[in-house]
C-alpha cells in the first residue's frame, strides 16, 4: 500500500532553525506500522530524520509521537488503521516537551516529575529476612501502574500540563499511586500529604486524554481519582479540590443537581472574599445566559431528586 | 584524576545491578547507556527469573543439573553452581527493592513452569517480568543518586599499559565526543541479535560491547552458540514468551498434532529451546507447516487466564499478527533470540586471567548477555538469563569497586579522544558511493539467518563467512550521509554495523571450528556430540591483520559428567 507521511522536521543546527512539514510518499507492505514506515524513510530516503525507537514491540517506550494530532506509540499503530485509504498521516513530536530534533523530544521534564514523587519503595521498618508477605491481590493491583513504559504519551497530551507546568502530570501520579497502594511502602501518608498540595492530584481536570492515549492501559486518570479518595480519607478535606468534590456530592445528593454558586463558595472557602469576587463576573455571565441553576437560597430540588438521593445512600452503605 | 572509580557501560539489568552493588560498596560509580536505562533490552524479558527455593523437592543441585544439561555440558559447572546458589538471595534482594512478584495463596512469592526445568522455579510478574525488574532497578539508581550518562554511545574502550581506564563516547543529544575515565570498567552492554534478520531482539542489540572488548584485546568464547527461540511471530520476529508454554500452551503442526510428543515425550513443549526449535524446523521442512510456520495454541487455557497471565502475548499477537489467541492458534516459527557466547570472564567477572591462560585487559569486567562466564554453554534455559544478569552484575559491581580501590590514579592520555575524533571526521569525509548502512546490515542478517540458524553445515557457514568478509570490505568505504551533530543516528548505525560485522565474523569462525553438534550448534554434516574432541570452549582473539585467531579452552566440570541428553 502507499504511505503518505507528513513529518514535522526541526533541525537545531540549521542557521535559522524553524519547524516545517516534509512529505514522504513510499510503498509499504500492508502490515506496516507507522514506525516501520518511518524506519523505511530513514533507511531509504532520508538518513537525517531523527526519531527514537528500539523494541518495535510496544515495550521500551521509545517511540511515542503524535500521529494525526494525538500521542501514539508509533510501533503499536498500524498504518492501515490510521490511513486505510492511503490518506496523509501527520506525524509530529510529542507535545508539552521541548523538541530536540525532528521527532526527538527532551524528556528531562518528564523524568523530573517522576523524580519529584520519590519513586522508590520506602519500607516502614527493617527488611524482613525473607520476602515481604503480601496478598497476590494487592500485588496484582500494582501490575497496571507498573506496566507504565514511561513513554510520555500521556504527558504529551495532558490538558492540565499545557496550562500549568507545575502539575506533576499523569505518569508521575500513576507512579505515585504504585507506591501509595503498595502494602510494603511505609511512607504512604507523607506521600499523600505531598500529593494533596499544589501541583498534585487536585490539578487534574479529568479531561480523560491520558486514559485515551496510554498505549498500555495504565489509565492514569483513574489512578489519580483513587489517589484523591485516599487523600480525602487519610489526609482530610483540606484543599479547594477536595472541598469541591465534597460540595459537588452534597449538592447533587440534596437537590439532584449542582448548585454551582455554593460549589465555588465551598471550594474556595466562605471567607475567601477576593477569590470569590474574582469569580463573580464569570458567575453572573453564566447566570444571565441561563446556564446556571438559581443559586442558594433559590436553588430548588429538581424532579426525581429523591431517587438521586437514594443512589447516594446506597453507595454510602455499600462503601461501608 | 579519574572521573569515576567504576564506570558501567550499559544500563540494562546487568549494568544497573552492577552500579547498585558498586554504590553500596562505597565506590564513586557512574553508568553510561546509549538509550535511557529503562529502554534497555532487558525490559523485553516476559517470562521470568529462575531460583530453586520453592517446593519440598526442588533444590539448588536440581537447578544446577538442569542448567548443565540444558547447556549440553558446555557450561562451566563452577560458575553454574555459584549462580544457582546465589539465586534465592538475589530474588529476595529484588523483592526488597520493590519488585512486585506474583504471589501464592499465602502471600509468598509464587512460581510458574518453564522449559528445561525439572520443577516450577520461575518467579515472575505477569508477563512483564523484565520490565518490572528493570524499572525497579532504575528506581534504586535514582534513590542512590548514581550518575547516569543517558544517550551516550561508547565508541572506544581506553586501554593503556594493558589496563582499561575508561571510554570515549558520543553524547548523542549534542554530537560531542567525550573521554570519561575510570579505575575499573564494567561492560554490561547486552547481546548481538541484530546481526541476524529477523530477530526477537531490539534494534539496539548490536554487540557493541562484544566488539569493543574484542578490539581491546579480550577473548571471545563460544560465539557460535546462538539461540533460536521456538515461538516468534512470522512477520517481524517479535517474541511470544515461553510463559505461554509454561502456562500449558500446545505446539501444533498443520495436521493439528502435538508434534513434540515425537521429539521429547517427557517434557514435550517444555523441552529445552534448541530441541523445540529443531523439532519445529523439522516439521516445517517435512511439509507439516503452513507458510513456514507451525502453531502455538492457548485456547484451552481460557479467556480469563489468557487476558491476565499472558496479557502482553495476547496483545502482541493481536497487534502484530492480527490474531485473537482466545479463538485461534497463532502461527510461529523459530527465530534468533539470544547469544550464549560473548566476552570470556571468570566467575568473578574478570575479562582477564591473572594466571595468563587467556588474554584480556586488566580492569575490565563483564556481566550479562555481553559476557560468557559460561553458565549457558551450548543452550540457555529460559529465565536463566535474567538470573545471570543480576547475580553476575552484582559480582561485577563489587569486584570492580575492589579493583578500583587498589589502583593508583594514573593520568590518561588525551590521544584516545583525538583518535576517535579523527576517525569520525574521516567517516563524514567519505564520498557518497551510494552504499547504505541498512542495506549492508540486511545482507549480513539474511546470510546469518540462512546459514547459522537451527541447522548448519560447513558449506553454509563458509558462505556466510564469505558474505561477512565481503561486507567488511564494503564497510571500509561505506559513507555517513547525514553530517549533523545532534542525534545523528546515521552515524550511530554506521558504527553499530562495524561492531556487528566483527561479531558475525567470529560467530561463523566459531561454527566452522566446532566439528560436532552440541546445543544450539547443530551441524547436519556432523550430527553427533563429540565429547572426546569437543568438550571444550572455542575462543577468538583479534589477530594482527584484524582477523580472528581461533583457539580453545577447557570446560570446568565439577560433578556432572556428560551424559546423553534426553527430554
Ligand atoms: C524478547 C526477549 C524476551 C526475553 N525473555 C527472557 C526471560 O523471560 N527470562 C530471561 O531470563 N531472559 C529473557 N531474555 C533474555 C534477557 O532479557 C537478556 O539476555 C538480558 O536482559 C540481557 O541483559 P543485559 O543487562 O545483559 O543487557 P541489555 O538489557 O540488553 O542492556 C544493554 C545495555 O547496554 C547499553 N549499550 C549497548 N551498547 C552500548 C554502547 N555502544 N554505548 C553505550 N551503551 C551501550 C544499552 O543501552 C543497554 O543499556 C529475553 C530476551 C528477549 C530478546
Ligand atoms: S485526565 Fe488529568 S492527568 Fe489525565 S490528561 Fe487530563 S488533566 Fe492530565
Ligand atoms: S502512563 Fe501510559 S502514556 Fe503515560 S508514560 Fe506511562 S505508559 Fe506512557
Ligand atoms: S519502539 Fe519500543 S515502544 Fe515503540
Amino acid at each position: 500500500m502507499q504511505a503518505n507521511l507528513r513529518v514535522r522536521r526541526y533541525d537545531p543546527e540549521e542557521a535559522e532553525p524553524s519547524a516545517r512539514m516534509q512529505e514522504y510518499h513510499i510503498e509499504v507492505p500492508e502490515h506496516f506500522t507507522v514506525l516501520d514506515a518511518l524506519i523505511q524513510v530513514r533507511e531509504e530516503e532520508d538518513p537525517s530524520l531523527a526519531l527514537r525507537c528500539s523494541c518495535r514491540a510496544s515495550i521500551c517506550g521509545s517511540c511515542a509521537m503524535r500521529v494525526n494530532g494525538q500521542a501514539h506509540l508509533a510501533c503499536k499503530t498500524r498504518l492501515s488503521a490510521v490511513a486505510p485509504e492511503g490518506e496523509p498521516v501527520t506525524i509530529e513530536p510529542m507535545g508539552n516537551q521541548r523538541v530536540v530534533k525532528d521527532l526527538v523530544v527532551d524528556l528531562g521534564v518528564f523524568w523530573n516529575k517522576i523524580r519529584a514523587i520519590e519513586p522508590y519503595l520506602q519500607p516502614a521498618g527493617p527488611e524482613p529476612e525473607e520476602e515481604y508477605i503480601a496478598s497476590d491481590e494487592s500485588m496484582q493491583n500494582l501490575i497496571t501502574p507498573m506496566g507504565c513504559i514511561m513513554c510520555g504519551a500521556c504527558v504529551s497530551d495532558c490538558t492540565a500540563l499545557e496550562v500549568d507546568e507545575n502539575f506533576l502530570g499523569p505518569a508521575a501520579l500513576a507512579k505515585a499511586y504504585r507506591f501509595v497502594a503498595d502494602p510494603r511502602d511505609g511512607a504512604s501518608h507523607e506521600r499523600l500529604q505531598t500529593l494533596n498540595e499544589y501541583g498534585g492530584v487536585w490539578d487534574c481536570t479529568r479531561c480523560y486524554m491520558c486514559v485515551e492515549v496510554c498505549p498500555v492501559g495504565v489509565a492514569p486518570m483513574d489512578r489519580i481519582m483513587e489517589l484523591r479518595d485516599s487523600v480525602m480519607n487519610e489526609v482530610g478535606v483540606t484543599t479547594p479540590g477536595a472541598r469541591h468534590v465534597e460540595s459537588f456530592a452534597r449538592s447533587v445528593a440534596r437537590s439532584g443537581w449542582l448548585d454551582e454558586t455554593m460549589l465555588a463558595v465551598d471550594s474556595w472557602g466562605r471567607f475567601n472574599i477576593p477569590k470569590l469576587l474574582s469569580q463573580a463576573p464569570l458567575g453572573l455571565r453564566v447566570l444571565v445566559r441561563g446556564k446556571l441553576p438559581l443559586p442558594w437560597p433559590f436553588h430548588h430540588k429538581r424532579a426525581g431528586a429523591e431517587f438521586v438521593g437514594r443512589i447516594f445512600k446506597r453507595w454510602e452503605s455499600k462503601k461501608q | 584524576m579519574a572521573d569515576h572509580d567504576v564506570l558501567v557501560v550499559g544500563a540494562g539489568l546487568a549494568g544497573m545491578r552492577a552500579a547498585i552493588a558498586a554504590h553500596r560498596a562505597g565506590a564513586n560509580v557512574a553508568m553510561m547507556s546509549k538509550v535511557h536505562p529503562v529502554r534497555s533490552h532487558s525490559n523485553a524479558a516476559q517470562g521470568g527469573i529462575n531460583a530453586a527455593m520453592r517446593g519440598a523437592e526442588d533444590s539448588i543441585d536440581s537447578h544446577v543439573y538442569d542448567t548443565v544439561k540444558g547447556s549440553d555440558y558446555l557450561g562451566d559447572q563452577d560458575a553454574i553452581e555459584f549462580m544457582c546458589a546465589e539465586a534465592p538471595q538475589e530474588i529476595i534482594n529484588l523483592e526488597h527493592m520493590g519488585v512486585i512478584f506474583n504471589r501464592d495463596e499465602e502471600g509468598r512469592l509464587g512460581t510458574r513452569a518453564f522449559g528445561g526445568a525439572s520443577y516450577a522455579r520461575t518467579f515472575f510478574v505477569a508477563d512483564i517480568t523484565g520490565q518490572a525488574i528493570l524499572h525497579v532497578m532504575y528506581e534504586q539508581i535514582l534513590k542512590a543518586g548514581v550518575r547516569s550518562y543517558e544517550e551516550w554511545f561508547v565508541t572506544d574502550l581506553i586501554v593503556e599499559d594493558g589496563e582499561c581506564r575508561g571510554v570515549v563516547a558520543i553524547e548523542m543529544l549534542t554530537g560531542k565526543l567525550h573521554q570519561v575515565t575510570a579505575k575499573a570498567v564494567v561492560l554490561a552492554s547486552g547481546g548481538v541479535g541484530r546481526a541476524f534478520e529477523p530477530s526477537t531482539n531490539a534494534l539496539i542489540c548490536t554487540g557493541d560491547g562484544i566488539a569493543l572488548a574484542y578490539r581491546a584485546g579480550a577473548t571471545l568464547l563460544d560465539m557460535e552458540m546462538v539461540q533460536y527461540h521456538p515461538t516468534t511471530l512470522a512477520g517481524n520476529g517479535i517474541l511470544l514468551s515461553e510463559a505461554a508454554r509454561g502456562e500449558g500452551a500446545y505446539l501444533l503442526n498443520s495436521k493439528g498434532e502435538r508434534f513434540m510428543d515425537g521429539y521429547a515425550p517427557n517434557m514435550r513443549e517444555l523441552a529445552s529451546r534448541d530441541v523445540v526449535s529443531r523439532a519445529e524446523a523439522t516439521e516445517i521442512e517435512e511439509g507439516r507447516g503452513v507458510d513456514g510456520c507451525v502453531f502455538l495454541d492457548v485456547r484451552h487455557l481460557g479467556a480469563e487466564a489468557i487476558r491476565t497471565k499472558l496479557k502482553y502475548i495476547y496483545e502482541a499477537a493481536l497487534d502484530y499478527a492480527g490474531i485473537d489467541m482466545i479463538t485461534e492458534p497463532v502461527p510461529i516459527r523459530p527465530g534468533q533470540h539470544y547469544i550464549m557466547g560473548g566476552v570470556k570472564t571468570d566467575p568473578q567477572t574478570r575479562t582477564w586471567d591473572p594466571d595468563g591462560a587467556w588474554k584480556g585487559p586488566r580492569g575490565l569486567f563483564a556481566a550479562g548477555e555481553v559476557a560468557c562466564v559460561s553458565v549457558h554453554g551450548g543452550n540457555r534455559l529460559g529465565a536463566n538469563s535474567l538470573l545471570e544478569t543480576v547475580v553476575f552484575g552484582k559480582v561485577a559491581g563489587e569486584m570492580a569497586s575492589a579493583h578500583a580501590k587498589e589502583q593508583p590514579d594514573t593520568p590518561v592520555s588525551g590521544a584516545h579522544l583525538a583518535d576517535a575524533e579523527a576517525r569520525i571526521q574521516a567517516l563524514f569525509g567519505r564520498p557518497d558511493n551510494g552504499e547504505r548502512t541498512a542495506k549492508l546490515r540486511l545482507d549480513m542478517g539474511n546470510a546469518m539467518n540462512e546459514h547459522l540458524a537451527v541447522f548448519r553445515n560447513e558449506e553454509g557457514m563458509r558462505s556466510a563467512l564469505g558474505t561477512v568478509h565481503g561486507l567488511q570490505e564494503r564497510y571500509e568505504e561505506l559513507p555517513v550521509v547525514h553530517k549533523g551533530g545532534v542525534y545523528n543516528t546515521d552515524l550511530i548505525f554506521h558504527l553499530e554495523l562495524g561492531y556487528m560485522l566483527e561479531c558475525a565474523e567470529t560467530i561463523c569462525e566459531g561454527g566452522l571450528l566446532r566439528k560436532e553438534s552440541r546445543g544450539a550448534h547443530y551441524r547436519r554434516d556432523m550430527t553427533e556430540r563429540d565429547d572426546t574432541a569437543w568438550l571444550k570452549h572455542t575462543t577468538a582473539n583479534v589477530g594482527e591483520d584484524g582477523r580472528p585467531v581461533m583457539g580453545s579452552l577447557p570446560v570446568t566440570v565439577t560433578k556432572w559428567e556428560p551424559q546423553k541428553r534426553v527430554y
